[in-house]
């Protein structure tokens, strides 16, 4: 090592005001980006609370901005995520219960494993594509509810299936070993033992999995859900609108007085949205007392 | 007891079938934008689509140059990245070696909630806060432009990039930090030069998977860029990336077999090739990084 010139020493104090300047630098860019959520909702909020009130949720949309309302578009949310969760869950997490208790270590479940992981990363307005490709031309079911719902289940799908394999891994083993050495069945085992507790967990991920449903606007508009629904819809072959559509179509326009609905809008999604993580939490807790 | 062996495997039948359904899914994906994008190419040479500067499709004058999507949509994917890049890394570096547990606790799940917000509530952020909060700034800022979105959407994969990070992080094994301590270094010695090293692959695989998200990320870009196509890096102008170009022709009412409608799935296979590049390339990062330290 003859040769090699060392660095020039440093005093301890200055290595140590780096050391806190470093600190302090990370800690202010953390404040940084919840300053960033902070102006976010007190932006919306600003310009929203004005607008809100109980004719804006009970009205149908106007040329004139100050009549207008969101009531087709809530009542389409809620129906396209209720559609959406009818159609994934029950698909999900079966899947997810023949990977995690069923699939072994199989080429077959190791393949299934690689390409939920994968879907999991597909755009959702490729999903969109899929949904407007398949769904709207092939099967013809137009721009219906039942569309949008069967578009936004493929979407969910990865992301139920995941939770949900979480939420059963999370369930110790010697369960599962207590109910065979009782002679119970693989599927007595899963439905009797398993599901009930993993269910708080399956629960807080398909909330979740939902929520990122019902926020969803690209895949949506790509397979041609209307910007104008005068109208609440009735069954599932209804043309509809959803809330961020709604809110797109407001932001997309000049007017300031628009501006302040879409912000009114933003207001009542996130409402819908903590809703149903309060829900999410609530239930949670109270299974798990329960097991 | 041979009934219910008949029902143990017609249960296990039924739960294969949910779960092989998932392969439908990639091959409906896979077909769908095969389908119309082999239509495409069939009237657009691949060449003069790939390569093409020009893109006009909506226009009387088409022209099928698919290049001036592309950039928009990497600039404002870069916007995004170096927003959340060096901003991710240091509050990974700062939960994970500077904050007191009960902070991390805390601004973990707060931030993570930024992921969950809505794409469309970040585009109306970004065109009705962000973009005249810059213009007050930046001279020349056109009311819609790459740069505001470019913005918003790092803050919104900030989150991923933080949170993976810091775990890559915390799976650093301790005695790599003592080490560094024993021989004398401060914290932000360690944090630099052993523990980011160290989680390298890791924190590789949280980039690129953030940069995945950016590319295949829509509403934003659609209320806050502009939609026009335009091949330039000046982050000042409107321009339109390849998910607001699929947007822009789903809100028309263009009919189904037509050359327009096919030009959204030929957009949306490039989208999902580049996509799927990236998600392979985290998840290759990310098996080395457990390898490292399985």
């Amino acid at each position: 090592m003859i040769g090699t010139a060392l660095p020039p020493p440093r005093t301890s104090r200055g290595r140590r005001l780096g050391d806190h300047l470093f600190a302090s630098f990370g800690a202010l860019v953390t404040l940084l980006a919840l300053a960033a959520l902070g102006a976010l909702l007190y932006d919306v909020a600003r310009d929203g609370l004005g607008r809100l009130s109980w004719s804006f949720l009970t009205s149908y949309p106007s040329r004139r901005a100050a009549d207008a309302g969101i009531l087709p578009a809530l009542a389409g949310s809620l129906f396209v995520v209720t559609l959406t969760a009818l159609i994934a869950v029950p698909l999900g997490v079966s899947a997810a219960i023949y990977l995690e208790e069923y699939g072994g270590r199989g080429r077959l479940a190791r393949l299934i494993e690689i390409n939920i992981a994968n879907l999991a990363g597909v755009p959702s307005i490729i999903y969109g594509l899929l949904g407007l490709g398949l769904f709207v031309r092939l099967m013809q079911m137009e721009r219906s509810v039942l569309a949008g719902a069967s578009t936004l289940a493929l979407l969910a799908l990865p992301v139920i299936i995941l939770a949900t394999r979480e939420a059963l891994r999370a369930v110790p083993p010697s369960l599962r070993e207590a109910s065979y050495a009782l002679g119970a069945t693989k599927w007595q085992t899963t439905w009797h033992q398993v599901l009930p507790a993993a269910l708080p967990g399956i629960f807080t991920g398909l909330i979740l999995a939902l929520s990122r449903t019902i926020g969803e606007t690209a895949p949506l508009i790509t397979i041609g859900a209307l910007t104008y629904v005068p109208f609440v819809p009735t069954d599932v072959w209804s043309p509809f609108t959803v809330l961020p559509i709604q809110i797109f179509n407001w932001v997309s326009r000049p007017q300031a007085a628009f501006a302040e609905n879409a912000a009114a809008g933003i207001l009542v999604l996130l409402v819908v949205l903590l809703a149903m993580n309060a829900c999410a939490i609530v239930l949670r807790d109270r299974l798990q007392r329960r097991v | 007891m041979r009934s219910r062996r008949i029902f143990e495997a017609v249960i296990e039948r039924a739960l294969f079938l949910c779960a092989a359904g998932s392969i439908l899914v990639t091959a409906g994906i896979v077909l769908v934008l095969l389908w119309e994008t082999a239509a495409f190419l069939g009237e657009v040479p691949i060449r003069e689509f790939l390569f093409g500067t020009v893109w006009t499709p909506l226009f009387y004058d088409k022209q099928f140059g698919v290049l001036p999507l592309v950039a928009g949509t990497l600039l404002a994917s870069a916007i995004a990245m170096a927003v959340a890049l060096p901003a991710g890394l240091l509050i990974a570096i700062y939960l994970s070696e500077y904050a007191p547990a009960p902070i991390r606790r805390t601004v973990r799940p707060v931030l993570e909630v930024l992921a969950g917000v809505p794409t469309v509530v970040y585009g109306y952020f970004a065109l009705q806060f962000v973009t005249p909060l810059l213009q007050q700034i930046v001279p020349g800022l056109a009311g819609f432009n790459a740069l505001s979105p470019g913005i918003v959407m790092g803050i919104m994969i900030l989150p991923l990039v933080s949170s993976l990070s810091e775990d890559a992080m915390r799976s650093v094994p301790t005695g790599l930090r003592e080490g560094a301590y024993a021989l004398g270094a401060t914290r932000m010695q360690t944090a630099l030069r052993v523990v980011v090293p160290a989680a390298f692959s890791g924190i590789s695989a949280a980039t690129v998977l953030a940069m995945s998200r950016a590319v295949g990320e829509t509403m934003i870009v659609a209320i806050a860029a502009g939609q026009q196509p335009r091949l330039t890096l000046d982050p000042r102008v409107p321009i339109e990336t390849m998910t607001a170009y699929i947007v822009q022709v789903s809100l028309g009412d263009t009919p189904a077999g037509t050359l327009e409608y096919r030009t959204i799935f030929a957009v949306g296979m490039l989208l999902f090739l580049s996509t799927f590049a990236l998600n392979l390339m985290s998840n290759w990062l990310r098996g080395r990084f457990r390898q490292e330290y399985a």
